[in-house]
């Protein structure tokens, strides 16, 4: 076991974990902890652009994107931070320009502009052009200019190191975060990473659906590591489902696409957001569209032999603009389905793309140990976080502005904070916890198997808490997963080796979905309103009386050692905006 | 997505055109694990699969549902992360980009890592020499005197000139097709030119010359022998080897 020692430890090379390095990097030493390479991390498969009222190519301004921030997470939304990070998006997106970023530009040169969904102008009037973009390819260009300024600053990363466990110490009476607990995929090596400062920018857990946007990778890695040490996460509840996947495959393909003049139609080739949102149309938030697709489905009137699917249509714009704007998204309908969106509609079906929760944190990215106490020493941003700028629903393009802003942030208080601290002393056998769960799982003969226990957890997720939901249908997943989680105990893998042992991580990750599959379960059955993501069937009104409030869930031991979740909640801040009734 | 479930959706959208679509196919993966032994092994998989299928499926499948020690690395599974670069039926390509029907699946499919750098087990390999030549090229913008207050102008025109190289996803699939990387592991290879293209011809940055004269050295682009291996390799479209000769070109007249 190897033990190294940084002012700073970031979890993840994302878009939030290699902008807080690029912070950190200047004001301490700091080490980036990351199980893919930093260019494979997810942040690259983001399309559509970034947020930022520049007003580059119409009249915007930062209070009109706070509003319909706000108004897109159904008013579950921190308004606080809702207004930094509207307000910081402009600096953002200038930041990322002065590093490199190759954005697309207008005749005049400055960074164009397009339009996304739920973005408008004065307060819901009319779509704006608000989202920076390049091409669609904007999170790649994001990734590799925080990559390529990272290297030049120097930011030292371990590649392929896996966070398995956080690090808590109490001193005088106060939890502080003393490190990580890391394994080396390459060798099967553990080391022990003590730090000042622990930045979790791990992304998400899209992985325990089964049609999805996410990469395999996103198995909410960061959020399992600080519940399992008592730690609370915050809106679990709340995940969004993207309009528009490819039927059955699940890949993302851009809302920029509808931004860029795409419709959406069903099996009578009918424009159906007409009826669902008669303003904003297809350009409605993703919460509204993903329902309106689903309902059109469920009525007979979807596509296909199964009428299964509706039609993203790009058919009426010219292939100059296809292959300008959207070449991406356009090839993948190619390659993986053969269809030339020239002249053919693409079938398409809402995706598991993001969760909104995740470990709570201020606006100074300081983890929460429950609704006003911080742990000192910990910080959180991007995806893995809830701080909360996307409540119930996040907007597209608002994520890639989250990282960047949030990351920023996160970077900085946490190499303010090691400059000003000691480090604090490691528990004894810091390592126990994550030895113990290494080497059951290598050397157990048990007669589960992983694959099975995935694909039957991905399925009751579908099926059970996806774009609609009633307690009837959660109560049947968190039995599904309760019982899941009892089979996990006897899983078994095959590969007992150290070296690149993946098939050893894939049985970590998915104790990981299993972990947060439970706790999203448990929290959206005890929210018995519908607001944003979650849609109760059962409760289709929003219930600002009794629900106008964070969910918190706890891991719960009993003295039999029985596992359990917790639930409490946390106020919503409020500051300009009163709860409206939502319309587009 | 889980291949088992990939399946019952495809069969199940099949079956009401009557035909199954689903076909044996053989993999042939090279094998190698030094903790078991020093030598390399090919070893053939039977699956079912339908041909619509992704190669990473079908390895995912074998994974699975037949051997879990098969060791490769994925993420992102639609091209986009550049994780999955293999060498499939001789040829560089990313197998999550890579139809099984493309690839005539009536003969056994080989499968094996990428060549010219260092195989660490089955098709994972060493990637750190690729990425220390991608970090000498200077990969990123360098500018002098002040900031300006807003973002730098650029002309679409301007942004337009270095569009294709920005696209690379540092996948090595180019620079392991390059018969001059094999044999030479000093060479910058494709990938790392493609990334000094990106800023040499980016009208905003002021490190040409450097990048230039980094690459004018006797490791640079002048081994490049045009062969095209990398361009057709490319799994993101890129025109690598016009790049590498737009890098050549200006270093014979210094301008770019």
């Amino acid at each position: 076991m190897k033990i190294h020692k940084y002012d700073t430890v970031i979890v993840g090379a994302g878009g939030a974990g290699m902008r807080a390095a690029i912070e950190s990097t200047k004001r301490s030493r700091t080490a980036v902890l990351t199980k893919l390479y930093p260019t494979r991390s997810h942040t690259g498969a983001a399309q559509g652009g970034m947020a930022a009222a520049l007003a580059n190519v119409e009249e915007d301004n930062w209070e009109w994107h706070t509003f319909d921030t706000v108004k897109g997470g159904d008013y579950l939304v921190d308004q606080d931070a809702a207004e930094i990070l509207a307000k910081e998006a402009i600096d953002s997106v200038l930041d990322l320009e002065k590093m490199g970023l190759p954005f697309n530009r207008t005749p005049n040169g400055t960074i164009d502009q397009r339009r996304f969904g739920g973005h408008s102008r004065n307060h819901g009037e009319a779509p704006v052009r608000r989202s920076c973009y390049a091409a669609d390819r904007t999170g790649h260009m994001i990734l590799q200019t925080l990559y390529q300024n990272c290297v030049k600053e120097g930011v030292e990363f371990f590649n392929e190191f896996y966070v398995l466990d956080q690090l808590i110490t109490e001193v005088d009476g106060v939890k502080k975060s003393a490190g990580v607990v890391a394994y080396e995929l390459a060798t099967g090596e553990i080391h022990i990473f003590r730090a000042k400062s622990v930045i979790y920018a791990s992304g998400g857990c899209g992985k325990f659906f089964k049609v999805s946007s996410n990469a395999h990778t996103l198995t909410g890695d960061g959020q399992a590591a600080v519940y399992r040490r008592g730690l609370p996460l915050e809106d679990m509840e709340f995940f969004q489902f993207h309009p528009t996947g490819i039927w059955r495959m699940g890949i993302l393909l851009t809302e920029g696409a509808r931004g860029e003049g795409g419709i959406l139609r069903n099996k009578d080739g009918e424009r159906f957001m007409e009826k669902y949102a008669p303003v904003m149309k297809d350009l409605a938030s993703r919460d509204v569209v993903s329902r309106s697709i689903y309902t059109e489905i469920r009525e007979g009137r979807g596509c296909g032999p199964e009428g299964d699917h509706v039609f993203l249509d790009l058919t009426h714009l010219p292939p100059e603009q296809l292959d300008a704007k959207l070449p991406d998204i356009t090839e993948f309908a190619r390659t993986y389905l053969g269809i030339e969106p020239y002249t053919d509609p693409i079938p398409i079906q809402p995706t598991a793309h993001y969760a909104m929760g995740g470990i709570p944190t201020n606006v100074e990215g300081e983890v929460l140990l429950d609704n006003t106490t911080v742990v000192p020493g910990l910080y959180a941003a991007g995806e893995v976080a809830c701080v909360s700028v996307h409540g119930a629903n996040r907007l597209g393009t608002n994520s890639l502005l989250d990282i960047n802003v949030f990351g920023r942030r996160a970077g900085i208080s946490a190499a303010d904070y090691a400059a000003k601290t000691e480090f604090v002393e490691i528990p004894e056998d810091p390592a126990a916890l994550v030895v113990d769960q290494v080497e059951r799982l290598r050397s157990s003969e048990g007669t589960e198997r992983v694959t099975e226990i995935r694909k039957e957890l991905q399925e009751t997720m579908d099926a059970n808490v996806m774009v609609f939901r009633t307690e009837q249908t959660i109560k049947t997943a968190v039995e599904k997963i309760g019982e899941l989680r009892a089979r996990y105990r006897n899983v078994s893998v095959q590969d007992k080796g150290k070296r690149f042992n993946t098939d050893l991580l894939e049985a970590i990750e998915l104790g990981n979905l299993l972990d947060l599959a439970e706790v999203m379960a448990v929290s959206a059955l005890a929210r018995k309103e519908s607001r944003g993501g979650h849609y109760r069937e059962d409760f289709p009104n929003r219930d600002d009386v009794n629900f106008m409030r964070h969910t918190m869930a706890y891991r719960e031991v009993g003295d039999d050692g029985a596992e359990s979740v917790r639930l409490d909640y946390k106020p919503v801040v409020q500051t300009r905006y009163q709860p409206m009734e939502r319309k587009y | 997505m889980s291949t088992e479930t990939l399946e019952k959706t495809e069969g199940g959208a099949q079956s009401a055109e009557g035909a199954s679509p689903y076909i044996t196919a053989t993999f042939r993966i090279r094998r190698f694990n030094p903790e078991i032994s020093a030598d390399a092994i090919w070893e053939d998989f039977q699956i079912e699969i339908d041909p619509k299928e992704r190669v990473l499926d079908a390895l995912h499948k074998i994974k699975w549902e037949l051997d879990g020690t098969l060791t490769f690395r994925r993420s992102c599974a639609h091209g986009i992360c550049g994780s999955d670069a293999m060498r499939i039926n001789g040829r560089n390509r990313l197998a999550c980009k890579t139809l099984i029907k493309d690839i005539n699946p009536e003969k056994p499919i080989t499968v094996e890592a990428i060549k010219g750098l260092t195989v660490l087990k089955d098709l994972v390999v060493d990637m750190e020499p690729f990425f220390q030549a991608y970090r000498d090229v200077m990969p990123f913008l360098v500018t002098t005197g002040n900031e300006p207050t807003r973002e730098r102008l650029q002309s679409a025109e301007d942004r337009e000139r270095f569009d294709d190289t920005t696209k690379c996803i540092l996948c090595a699939a180019c620079t392991s097709s390059c018969p001059v990387f094999w044999n030479d592991g000093q060479y910058f290879g494709p990938a790392a030119i493609v990334n000094a293209h990106r800023f040499i011809f980016d009208s905003r940055d002021e490190a040409g010359e450097q990048r230039l004269e980094i690459l004018n050295d006797k490791d640079g682009v002048w081994r490049c022998r045009t062969t095209f291996n990398c361009t057709d390799a490319c799994p993101r479209g890129i025109e690598v080897t016009k790049a590498i000769q737009e890098v050549k070109r200006a270093l014979i007249t210094r301008r770019y």
